[in-house]
């Protein structure tokens, strides 16, 4: 996956301003939906009772990770030192079931902490299936920001979004091995 | 054999009932060609794709993008039997037009965002998981016969 250019990096922190108000609304929804549609993710959140879109731990949590969104605008120009400590925290506490790894069939080399469709060392493109939160996350949130700004989530906007949401997960799994 | 819920078949129908298949087919597909780049190669004879506000008035994408959308129709009446229903479309896809199908996933993504787009606040977490399931199972079936 390429990464970003000076384009997509003004695109994203121009779209961020114009959104960051609701960011905290972003982010409760997003994450209350991913547990509603992709039930496998609330595997992670075992620890609290009440996992509906209203409970009260689902909307902070949601809040914490839309700060962490916005702290990754600000570190756009570097985001896996950006990370490093938010890496870590993600490596060590999530403790992702390793029998979700699978390998890109020409190289072998794990697609479990890559983002979709192209492997980032062979190019050989393929479908990732296993259950990555924050990828699956990233999807709702793009969800989301076409719920709450029609108008001013573009393709153009989109395409630069999602290159950002996958170069934060990537430098979120930076610590995974 | 994939199970539907009264509430799902609800939502699917209500969905397709109210859908302005000019307006979202045709941004689903312009949308799919500038977020995922790499499936314009399907559409070489369709014109000038330079970049995105090519892509975005280009009537070739558009028409196209209505008729694609106007496939679903048939899985939507026959739920039920999916991978029956578009076993012929599969073949068709595989050995006609040489589509990966992984592209399949990345169009149906697109068209959810211009979904949501529209729907707003009623594109519920409940609406989204039926709407994403039933468009998993399309494209599980169109998969289904390349071999």
């Amino acid at each position: 996956m390429t990464s970003l250019t000076a384009k997509d990096k003004a695109t994203v922190k121009a779209f961020w301003a114009q959104v960051s108000g609701k960011a905290e609304d972003i982010g409760k929804d997003a994450l209350g939906r991913m547990l509603i549609v992709y039930p496998q993710t609330k595997t992670y959140f075992a620890h609290w009772k009440d996992l509906g879109p209203n409970s009260a731990p689902v909307k902070k949590h949601g809040m914490t990770v839309m700060g962490g969104v916005a702290d990754a605008v600000t570190k756009i120009d570097d985001l896996t030192a950006g990370l490093l400590s938010l890496s870590e925290l993600h490596a060590f506490t999530l403790r992702i079931d390793p029998q979700n790894f699978k390998v890109c069939s020409c190289c072998q080399v794990s697609l479990r902490l890559q983002r979709l469709f192209v492997c980032l060392f062979c190019s050989h493109a393929f479908t990732f299936n296993s259950c990555f939160v924050p990828q699956i996350l990233a999807h709702n949130i793009l969800v989301v920001l076409a719920i709450m700004f029609p108008t001013e989530f573009t393709p153009e906007v989109h395409v630069c979004m999602d290159k950002f949401l996958a170069a934060l997960a990537r430098a979120l799994a930076e610590k995974y091995r | 054999m994939v199970e539907w819920t009264e509430q799902e078949r609800s939502i699917i129908n209500g969905i397709f009932a109210n859908l302005d298949y000019d307006d979202v087919g045709a941004k689903a597909l312009c949308r799919c060609l500038i977020v995922y780049p790499w499936t314009q190669r399907y559409f070489g004879a369709f014109g000038n794709l330079y970049n995105a506000e090519a892509i975005k008035t280009n009537p070739n994408i558009a028409a196209h993008g209505v008729k694609i959308l106007h496939g679903l129709d048939r899985a939507v009446k026959n739920m039920d039997n999916i991978k029956a229903t578009y076993a012929e479309l599969s073949v068709l896809h595989s050995e006609k037009l040489h589509v990966d199908p992984d592209n399949f996933k990345l169009l149906s993504d697109c068209l959810t965002i211009v979904i949501a787009a529209r729907l707003g606040s009623s594109f519920t977490p409940e609406t989204q998981a039926a709407w994403q399931k039933f468009l998993a199972v399309v494209v599980s079936a169109l998969g289904r016969q390349y071999h």
